[in-house]
């Protein structure tokens, strides 16, 4: 039996879940998983379904493209307060990226189908969701187009 | 009596290569020996022109600890004519000096405060100065955070001296770069990001930025958001210098000649400066 009350208090303390009512919450911590990874273990692989999305507690994980005969190209480390793997969002449901635990990492995950499954019944909690995931894409995308500016680069 | 030198600041004064460390692939120090007993006294912050006899001159900050002028040390990447003829001088051999010229990081003033270093690329050698003097009188000042950005490991300036500076129990030091290898254990990502996991006072802080000018204004952009005030936040600023003394007018920058009112500049007085295109 999945222990709601627990998780709900651990997604209270993340920051994207910053000022949500406890309704919503505990909704959503239906669907939620205490987890923990150690160092070097691999949480995602790319093209593989995305089942879960991730909210880091403590700890660092890598995004990483699987780069052929080579180690992986790592494109961006994420850190407590971080969020990783809104591939459950867009169709095909997908990872886009390897995502591997730098340090011994603590996450709440999310799984999909069940969270799926609940917004489609509460459109209200869906567009709460939602409305938190989009600053947190719009800030990842202008960072990786930052990087893409190459500003270290000889001027 | 003293001996410190006075340099005349239109007349190089020759220098000697006392010592020469490749840093990175692109990018060298030199320490030069000062002639006098009192070695030579500059301000964090502060730059020289270096001349590469027969070649020309260029600007460089002053890299070195400046509580010990014995030492006038200048880190340089190797990026045009001058640079490279200064690249290939060996021990023993001799360069022009003209300088300190510019104005300082203002480590007086931010006594008192939490201090805030953000380093882009080659633009940690302009704030190690200030980095040293911080340490230096470290009871003086609150939280001190050293935060740099590199394009990827192999890129890292002073590597060892991060690691030296991370290894001590009053500072803060985070590193970025922009993509690595599985090698690297640190963080990959921009150093704005950097700023948010830092936890500093920004009602009570000093900050001191160096960069590319496009680094300088993403990281402007996220203090001001966490409400860092325009008037904390210092900015080294580069355009190409010749005289060094506002006479020329090579380096001005609207109303401000670079290498006499900078490079270090009060962001609040050049924020207009700084969002006009083509400047």
């Amino acid at each position: 039996m999945v222990k709601v009350e627990g998780l709900d208090k651990l997604l209270a303390e993340h920051p994207f879940f910053k000022g949500m009512d406890e309704t919503s919450r505990k909704t959503l911590a239906g669907c939620a998983r205490n987890e923990r990874f150690n160092e070097g273990d691999y949480i995602a692989h790319e093209g593989k379904p995305a089942e879960r999305f991730y909210f880091v507690r403590s700890g660092t994980v890598a995004l990483e493209f699987h780069v052929q005969g080579q180690d992986g190209l790592v494109i961006e480390t994420l850190h407590d307060g971080d969020v990783f793997g809104w591939s459950w969002m867009v169709p095909p449901y997908e990872w886009a990226y390897d995502i591997r635990a730098v340090t011994l990492t603590r996450v709440i995950s999310l799984e999909a189908t069940c969270l799926r499954k609940k917004l489609k019944k509460d459109n209200a909690l869906g567009f709460e969701l939602y409305s938190r995931f989009v600053p947190v894409m719009a800030k990842r995308l202008y960072s990786a187009r930052q990087q893409l500016t190459d500003m270290y680069g000889k001027s | 009596m003293s001996t410190q030198i006075k340099l005349d600041p239109m007349t190089p004064v020759p220098f000697a290569v006392a010592k020469r460390v490749q840093e990175l692939a692109d990018t060298f120090t030199i320490e030069l020996a000062p002639t006098s007993t009192d070695g030579f006294v500059f301000q964090p912050g502060q730059f020289n022109m270096l001349y590469a006899f027969g070649v020309g001159e260029v600007p460089i900050s002053i890299s070195g600890d400046p509580s010990d002028p014995s030492k006038l040390v200048h880190t340089v990447r190797n990026v045009g004519a001058v640079t490279d003829a200064l690249s290939k001088l060996k021990k023993g051999e001799q360069l022009g000096v003209r300088g300190p010229f510019g104005s300082a990081w203002p480590v007086v003033e931010a006594e008192g405060n939490d201090v805030v270093i953000v380093a882009g690329g080659i633009g940690l050698a302009p704030l190690r100065p200030a980095i040293e003097h911080v340490l230096a009188n470290r009871s003086k000042y609150g939280r001190f955070v050293v935060l740099y950005g590199a394009r990827s490991p192999a890129d890292v300036l002073y590597m060892k001296q991060l690691q030296m500076w991370r290894g001590r129990l009053d500072t803060y030091v985070d590193v970025t770069v922009d993509h690595a290898g599985r090698d690297w254990a640190g963080n990959v990502g921009v150093v704005t990001r950097l700023i948010g996991r830092a936890n500093f006072d920004v009602h009570h802080a000093k900050v001191f930025i160096c960069g590319p000018e496009l680094m300088m204004r993403f990281t402007i952009k996220e203090l001001s958001d966490l409400g860092v005030a325009k008037d904390d936040i210092y900015v080294s600023m580069e355009r190409n210098m010749k005289c060094a003394i506002g006479h020329c007018g090579h380096c001005q920058f609207g109303g401000h000649f670079i290498c006499k009112d900078g490079p270090v500049f009060p962001y609040a007085r050049i924020e207009n400066l700084m969002q006009v295109r083509g400047l």
